[in-house]
């Protein structure tokens, strides 16, 4: 600090300094010279500030009703009529300068102290998550709401069927004659003699027409029931999902691209079907599809059983018996039906070598889904 | 249906077609070929060759040393133990890099001779005495054996061995579909072959010469069951000579998996894989009276079948009868009683067409699955029979082993006239979404042996599956290539599609399970009889009532469950024995009970939670379902404690109820039950009704203004008996604190010190608003004294 001709101080004058005695020299300042001193002592106060509490300090002791400002102020009567608005506005001009730099220095402590505290609270974000586990849904439910997916963007709907069902449902109603061998008890459970474990999901295609005029788009996905034993790639208990569409003018191409394009977006867009003649009583002409080998594309593997291909499904035109059964008539309707075996679609698509992991609901191998 | 390549080639000219294009085309239109291998893939390096001399072994008594010559200028030294050789013998010879059934070959020291390959038997061949007849079954086979009929002469030394002995037949696997058994024969394979590779189809017609005499003079038929037997045929052969049937036959019925017996046999069998139509021959002479009868069986009436089993029938089977005996079961397998031995001298053929249900349920009931009931129970053209039973007899006579008597014994029910239909172009192209030609249609109908008549097509008599429009459709669409058809999708009238309410609240539900930490399991639907009694269901519960499946796979397996919780159980031990150490899982199980007087079961959906580990206790599931119960907007939530569920804990289970509908029991599975399936640390269960659950739905949300006044909490603790449910206090709470109360729960339960023994204090936290003003003090102080004053009136309670 320096002086002028007026007189000088210097801040230690003006503080008690420790194990010091306080120096106070007075000389008879004008008030202009007071405010100006006052002005100069008070920012440089705020510059040597360093918390937000010795800001608020600084601003009672300068600002405040008490404050050193209002202590000069209250010396305005003293002066000239002509000084006293001089005074005033230089007097408001002080009070800015401080305010301003108190607001400066505000923000600078705020985000010091900010910084100060942030540091503080550092953790260590590598420790492991508190995690509230989600549950996993099952990979055949997976499959299967992937499937209802692709079938309701495409104007189906999902419609159930009981399990345990007449004969009349799953064989007869499907124009399977009496000695067909499907009926066979080695190859179907049976409670009574017309009463079985469904073995096909379409019995739900006969429930369905018989209660509904064409236009029919429906998927039944569902259990079905067959008596074989359990090994790698059969189950007693297995999924399908039926198909069936019956409407003016349903041909069998629709079928393909249908199918084409339901394996299309189950497993990318390369996948190749193709389709072959075949028979199931309840369609004609029928056929089955099989899926071109993802591990050697058609070429023969260990995967395919060197077949190249991998059987997926049965389908056909809905047969006329059947819509006559359920009182359509095929001279004005005609339609298409197929039955997805969904768990070889699920071994599929998640690369799962054993169906019985399906059905062992070990949670080692649920929580991979 | 095992199909020789080479038999094919009698009838259709295909032998350039190499196995995997003859596979491919003919699965691509609907004959699937399983595979094509050959008995001779086995057997690799084996050529004819001839011993030129004979020396002992030097250093071994039991061996001898040959010099055989194999064609080339080379000959071979082989050592060998066996006995029956001699110089000037053609045998077959494994030169070094041989590959055979048994093994593989090259050069060995034996006892200091080099050997340079092997003289095979029949066995390292894969071969035996019904394949060979003439060769010693313990020795080296011998090539030029005076008894063979071999037809040696068209080979030379050295060549391989596999054409002489039919080895390099090569045999294409087919599944023939359930609607073609036309298509288990060479025949009717044939006719698709020569369809599907468009060659021309040679077929024959047997010619008889016969002379032997009159037919009806020895046999006389009687069909008393012309509803189970529509056709019955039968010729007669005298002077028959049984010996071994020719090596051509052998080797074809070889190729097509039928182990040859002896000619009278073979030929049956042969004109079986021929033609399609199963065949039997009984001994004439074992027939009382010269008589066949076919009619039903006594009940409880006796038969040796020819696999020597003895089998009592009943009135519901047919068989083939004598004036006094049965001699076979109709369609199914002949009887012992008649069999052909090399004593036979007259033979009756039969060539019959059997009810196929009859035939199935016969062969069922027996338990004998037999070539021809296999064909018969699919329905076969009893236009057939007398075209089989005419190529048996010129079988004979080509074989030389009987004389032919003149005559056909034909007793025809059928009736037959064939099918005749329009070839509805258009709607063929409608259903086949195509543009095929009327030209191309007619040709492939035609090709398939279909007799086509400007637009109309008769349908051959082997074609039973061929009844209308669609049919035709098939044959069209296979001949021209599913493969070809186009792709599109279906066009005409618009729907809507997507989920139903139901649907779309399983999915939330499932998903808040998830959402909760529980994963989905899928349990097998039909469990062990035993689980009842495992899970403790009381003797007199309707749970006990199962539904039996008949024909099980295996007991566990057998009965429908009633409730699911078994399954879940089962999956939770399953882990535990896994060391998963913590499990949630949950199903979504459909259970199955029966309804009297009803056909089908009541088929609902149980959601089961199970839960074990560390952090899980009951208030840990009880707050799991009361979040899946609010998501599903179902209030009025309460569990009232119940003892009477046996599955469960006695003093851990609870009843969920809302607004008075039992949604079903949570708790802890009692430690027996749990034991009982092996479980061995404290397990939780919930077992609820999903359709009761959907019953008691809210329905949708809709909105109430948020609060504009604050509300006011005030905490109330009282002393009360340690066994009154902190529930029943809540409620009371409820009901007397008036509109006011918003919610009151309970924060704290205190037992111990500072409590009187035999007392509880209960904290609980009451909130009030109005939604009118502010609360005031004295407003809220009123509801306070009320609840405070119904506790003490309805339980005793005081003010802690």
């Amino acid at each position: 600090m320096g002086c002028d001709e007026f007189g000088w101080y210097s801040e230690h004058m003006l503080r008690p300094k420790v194990g010091g005695a306080f120096i106070f020299v007075w000389r008879d300042f004008s008030m202009r010279e007071k405010l100006e001193q006052l002005g100069k002592q008070a920012l440089s106060a705020l510059d040597a500030a360093s918390s937000s509490v010795e800001l608020d300090e600084l601003k009672v002791r300068f600002l405040g009703k008490k404050g050193e400002l209002t202590a000069i102020l209250k010396q305005m009567g003293t002066l000239s009529a002509e000084e006293r608005p001089v005074m005033g506005a230089l007097a408001n001009e002080v009070r800015g300068r401080i305010e301003e730099r108190m607001a400066a220095r505000r923000g600078e402590i705020a985000a010091a102290e900010m910084e100060a505290k942030l540091a503080n609270e550092r953790i260590d974000v590598t420790l492991p998550g508190a995690r509230r586990p989600l549950g996993h849904r099952h990979p055949m439910t997976s499959l299967l709401d992937e499937v209802k997916d692709i079938f309701i963007g495409m104007g189906f709907e999902i419609v159930d069927g009981p399990e345990v069902e007449t004969t009349f449902y799953n064989f007869t109603a499907l124009n399977t004659s009496e000695n067909h061998p499907s009926r066979e008890p080695q190859d179907t459970f049976y409670f009574s003699d017309d009463v079985l474990l469904r073995t096909q999901t379409s019995s739900v295609q006969a429930r369905t027409m018989e209660k509904r005029q064409p236009p029919i788009r429906i998927i039944a996905p569902g259990r079905v029931y067959r008596k074989d034993e359990v090994d790698a790639t059969h189950s007693p208990m297995f999924h399908q999902v039926e198909g069936l569409v019956v409407d003016k003018g349903i041909k069998m191409t629709d079928l393909k691209g249908t199918l084409d394009l339901l394996f299309k977006q189950i497993y990318g867009n390369d996948t190749k079907v193709r389709f072959r003649p075949h028979h199931f009583p309840f369609t004609e002409p029928s056929a089955e599809m099989d899926l071109q080998c993802f591990a050697c594309h058609g070429k023969g593997c260990r995967m395919c059983k060197g077949e190249g291909w991998i059987e997926m499904l049965g389908c056909g035109m809905v047969h006329p018996n059947v819509l006559r059964i359920c009182g359509i008539d095929p001279e004005i309707y005609s339609g298409f039906a197929f039955g997805l075996g969904t768990d070889r679609m699920a071994m599929w698509r998640y690369g799962v070598n054993d169906l019985r992991l399906f059905f062992e609901n070990d949670m080692r191998f649920i929580s991979q889904f | 249906m095992k199909l020789s390549r080479k038999w094919l080639g009698e009838f259709v000219d295909v032998a350039d077609i190499p196995d995997s294009e003859f596979g491919h085309k003919m699965t691509m239109t609907g004959s699937i070929v399983e595979s094509v291998e050959s008995a001779g893939d086995a057997v690799t390096g084996v050529v004819i060759g001839r011993l030129d001399a004979i020396d002992q072994h030097p250093n071994a008594d039991k061996l001898v040393v040959c010099t055989v010559d194999v064609g080339a200028e080379k000959k071979l030294t082989i050592a060998t133990g066996a006995k029956n050789v001699k110089v000037g013998d053609i045998v077959p010879v494994a030169t070094c890099g041989a590959n055979l059934p048994g093994g593989h070959i090259e050069a060995t020291d034996m006892r200091g001779v080099v050997s340079e390959g092997m003289l095979c038997s029949m066995d390292e061949l894969g071969l035996d005495n019904r394949d060979l007849p003439f060769g010693n079954p313990n020795g080296i086979l011998i090539l030029n054996d005076p008894e063979s009929d071999l037809p040696l002469g068209d080979y030379a030394l050295g060549q391989d061995v596999r054409p002489l002995l039919g080895l390099d037949d090569r045999t294409a696997e087919f599944e023939i579909t359930p609607n073609r058994p036309d298509c288990l024969s060479v025949i009717g394979l044939a006719r698709e072959v020569s369809a599907t590779f468009e060659r021309p189809l040679t077929l024959h017609t047997a010619s008889v010469s016969g002379g032997a005499g009159k037919i009806e003079e020895m046999l006389s038929v009687e069909v008393a069951e012309p509803e189970l037997c529509p056709r019955y045929t039968a010729r007669v052969v005298v002077d028959v000579k049984i010996a071994p049937s020719p090596a051509w036959m052998r080797e074809r019925l070889r190729a097509s998996g039928i182990r040859p017996i002896n000619n009278i046999v073979d030929i049956t069998n042969y004109v079986m894989l021929e033609y399609g139509q199963p065949m039997h021959s009984f001994d004439y002479s074992c027939l009382d009276s010269g008589k066949i009868v076919v009619r039903r069986a006594h009940a409880g009436e006796q038969l040796a079948t020819l696999d020597s089993k003895p089998r009592t029938l009943t009135e519901d089977m047919l068989v083939i009868a004598d004036s006094s005996k049965a001699v076979g079961v109709a369609g199914v397998m002949g009887g012992a009683n008649s069999e052909i031995t090399d004593a036979t001298a007259t033979v009756v053929f039969e060539s019959a067409n059997f009810s196929g249900p009859s035939v199935r349920r016969t062969a069922i009931a027996l338990g004998m699955r037999t070539d021809a009931s296999s064909r018969f129970e699919k329905g076969l053209d009893p236009e057939n029979t007398i075209p089989a039973v005419d190529r048996a007899c010129e079988l004979v006579e080509m074989l030389g082993c009987g004389r032919v008597l003149d005559g056909i014994i034909d007793i025809d029910h059928t009736e037959y006239s064939p099918k005749v239909l329009p070839i509805e172009y258009d709607k063929i192209n409608a259903l086949l979404g195509t543009e095929i030609s009327r030209e191309f249609m007619r040709s492939a109908l035609v090709r398939l042996g279909f007799g086509v008549d400007g637009d109309s097509v008769t349908v051959p008599s082997y074609r039973m599956d061929v009844e209308q429009m669609a049919d035709l459709a098939e044959e069209v669409a296979r001949m021209y290539g599913y493969d070809a058809l186009p792709t599109t999708l279906c066009s005409g009238s618009a729907t809507v599609g997507g989920l139903t309410e139901r649907q779309k609240i399983e999915n939330q539900t499932t998903a808040n399970c998830r959402a909760l930490g529980y994963s989905e399991v899928l349990t097998y639907s039909f469990v062990s009889p035993n689980f009842v009694a495992k899970l403790r269901i009381p003797e007199d519960s309707p749970l006990r009532r199962t539904l039996k499946i008949l024909n099980p796979l295996g007991e566990d397996t057998s009965v429908m469950r009633t409730t699911a919780l078994g399954s879940v159980l089962e999956a939770a031990a399953k882990n535990a024995a896994a060391r998963v150490s913590e499990l949630r899982v949950y199903e979504l199980a459909r259970v199955f009970r029966p309804i009297e007087g009803e056909k089908l079961p009541d088929e609902r959906k149980q959601l089961l939670l199970c839960t074990y580990g560390a952090d899980v206790d009951f208030y840990a599931l009880k707050g799991d379902v009361e979040e899946i119960l609010a998501g599903m907007r179902i209030t009025g939530v309460r569990c009232r404690a119940y003892s009477e569920d046996g599955a469960f804990h006695p003093g851990r289970c609870a009843v969920v109820e809302s607004n008075g509908s039992c949604l079903g029991t949570i708790g802890q599975i009692h430690p027996q039950v749990a034991e009982e399936f092996g479980i061995n640390i404290p397990v939780y269960a919930a077992v609820l009704d999903y359709e009761l659950m959907l019953e008691s739905m809210q329905p949708e949300a809709t909105f109430k203004p948020l609060p504009r006044f604050p509300s006011t909490s005030r905490d109330m603790a009282v002393v009360c008996d340690e066994t009154l449910p902190a529930g029943d206090l809540l409620d009371c709470v409820r009901e007397s604190a008036g509109e006011l109360l918003t919610s009151a729960e309970i924060f704290d339960v205190y037992t111990g010190t500072g409590m009187q023994p035999g007392k509880k204090s209960i904290a609980m936290s009451l909130q009030f608003r109005s939604d009118e003003r502010t609360l005031t003090d004295a407003e809220v102080d009123a509801c306070f004294a009320a609840a405070l004053a119904a506790l003490e009136k309805k339980f005793g309670a005081t003010l802690r």
